[in-house]
């Protein structure tokens, strides 16, 4: 019995933890822009405006929930709880704490993998049934940017796999406890970290809601929490992707002294933060450069990569 | 490691927290789906129900036809990404399968190379019309 209790106290905590990180994220990331750019950011409700977040939330419900009319209805409001739901549900392989996840799953690599592969039908739909110019523009953009650098990301989490030998995200933690993965595979943790970028769909990569080419791209003509669900899908992304990295490459919880939740807590937060800072730093990427980027530099390279730390992990294992 | 369960527990631990949370998830959003549908205004104005075209009347249908290129990467996507799949299943087993899994898993990623590699040379990676392409053709067209 107490490990049903157990199990939907995790569950909830999971959930909010998910929710809460990525909706925080909303105003952390307005502060630090604005910090980045020399102004204040958003600091007039409540402390530091810590409660701009709440104050968005109550908007966005209260608006006209609008379905056009010339949209397909279904698809329509499908889309972004698709996103919405594919980034919580990922969150349920994600060792935050020291009892591991939600789910101790064995294939957890490829369960993370698999639904950031989902998130594209969400966009995809988004676009071809919001039946508008812009929409389906964005779209499409969204669909081949994120297909490009889902290759790399799956080749660069292979380097990680091929050192731990295993998909489980526990498993992979446990293995870094002398050495954190960044030292053995720093170009993997590139790799993963500019296809992160390219997934979320985050500046220099935004080109799918590039605002002064195709308005908002995907979510022209999205409303209300509709709307916001694409936002929220794409913070849950950018919470999702860091703590992926950090349980792949940074070690996850492994740290001295403090609990594992909190020094997962400050590498996430880390990787976050550069998130933000190259979204202050950098302007946005031509199209055609994204797309040669993603397949003539990275995918090469990470190929490379894997074949090296496969020789390596092969010898290792065949010499001791 | 430690305050970890034993291995053994963790191997047996079933999957129903997955599905429970999976149910929860779902009727979260459509809880909020529904809720905020129920609860926004409604109102309705003249010429409002168009799509947006940067409020230019709009023209034609919106089933556009998209650039072929895009096709042409989903195509290539599929097939690298099975082969990563296979990639994967190699990781997994690195340390079993030992020199000849890794001398395989060479000549399996030199035919995936020479698949880019044609890619690259067919210019289905190069997007858009390259200055050194897009000249000569136009060129040619005036002068013919």
């Amino acid at each position: 019995m107490s490990g049903t209790l157990d199990v939907i106290v995790r569950m909830v905590l999971t959930l909010a933890l998910a929710m809460a990180s990525a909706s925080m994220l909303v105003w952390v990331e307005r502060r630090l822009l604005a910090a980045f750019q020399d102004r204040y950011g958003p600091n007039r409700v409540g402390p530091f405006g810590l409660l701009q977040l709440v104050a968005d939330s109550i908007k966005l419900f209260t608006k006209e929930d609008w379905t056009p009319p010339f949209a397909d209805r279904v698809p329509f409001i499908l889309a972004p709880t698709i996103i919405v739901a594919t980034g919580l549900l990922s969150f349920a392989v994600v060792p935050f704490t020291a009892a591991g996840a939600l789910v101790d799953l064995n294939i957890g690599v490829l369960y993370f993998l698999a639904l950031s592969s989902l998130s594209v039908y969400s966009i995809m739909l988004a676009g071809m049934a919001s039946n508008s110019k812009y929409s389906l523009l964005g779209a499409v953009r969204a669909a081949g940017q994120m297909i490009s650098y889902e290759l790399a990301m799956g080749l660069s989490v292979a380097s990680v796999v091929a050192l731990a030998g295993s998909f489980n995200l526990r498993e992979i933690v446990a293995a870094q406890e002398g050495l954190p993965y960044v030292v053995l595979q720093p170009v993997a943790f590139l790799i993963f970290l500019i296809a992160g970028l390219a997934e979320s769909k985050r500046s220099p990569f935004d080109l799918p809601e590039a605002e002064n080419e195709i308005v908002a791209g995907y979510h022209t003509e999205y409303s209300s929490m509709k709307f916001a669900f694409f936002f929220l899908g794409e913070y849950l992304a950018l919470v999702l992707f860091s703590s992926i990295a950090t349980a792949l490459f940074l070690g996850g919880g492994n740290g001295p002294w403090l609990p594992t939740i909190v020094w997962f807590a400050i590498k996430m937060a880390a990787i976050i933060y550069v998130f933000i800072w190259v979204r202050a730093t950098f302007p946005r990427v031509r199209y055609d450069r994204l797309m040669a980027f993603g397949w003539k530099i990275l995918v090469p390279v990470a190929i490379l990569n894997l074949l090296v730390t496969g020789a390596l992990v092969v010898a290792r294992s065949a010499g001791g | 490691m430690q305050g970890l369960p034993s291995e053994s527990t963790l191997a047996n631990q079933s999957l129903w927290p997955l599905g429970v949370y999976a149910l929860l998830v779902l009727a979260m959003l459509a809880a909020v789906v529904i809720i905020s549908a129920l609860i926004g205004p409604r109102h309705s104005a003249r010429r409002r129900d168009l799509p947006y075209e940067s409020g230019m009347p709009p023209t034609g249908t919106a089933a556009l036809r998209f650039p072929v290129h895009f096709y042409v990467v989903a195509l290539a996507f599929l097939i690298f990404d099975l082969e990563v799949a296979f990639l994967f299943a190699w990781a997994v087993a690195a340390r079993d399968v030992g020199w000849l899994g890794y001398i395989e898993l060479v000549v399996f990623i030199v035919m995936l190379l020479a698949g880019l590699v044609y890619l690259w040379a067919k210019g289905a990676l190069d997007w858009g019309a390259s200055p050194a392409n897009a000249a000569t053709p136009v060129a040619e067209e005036i002068d013919g």
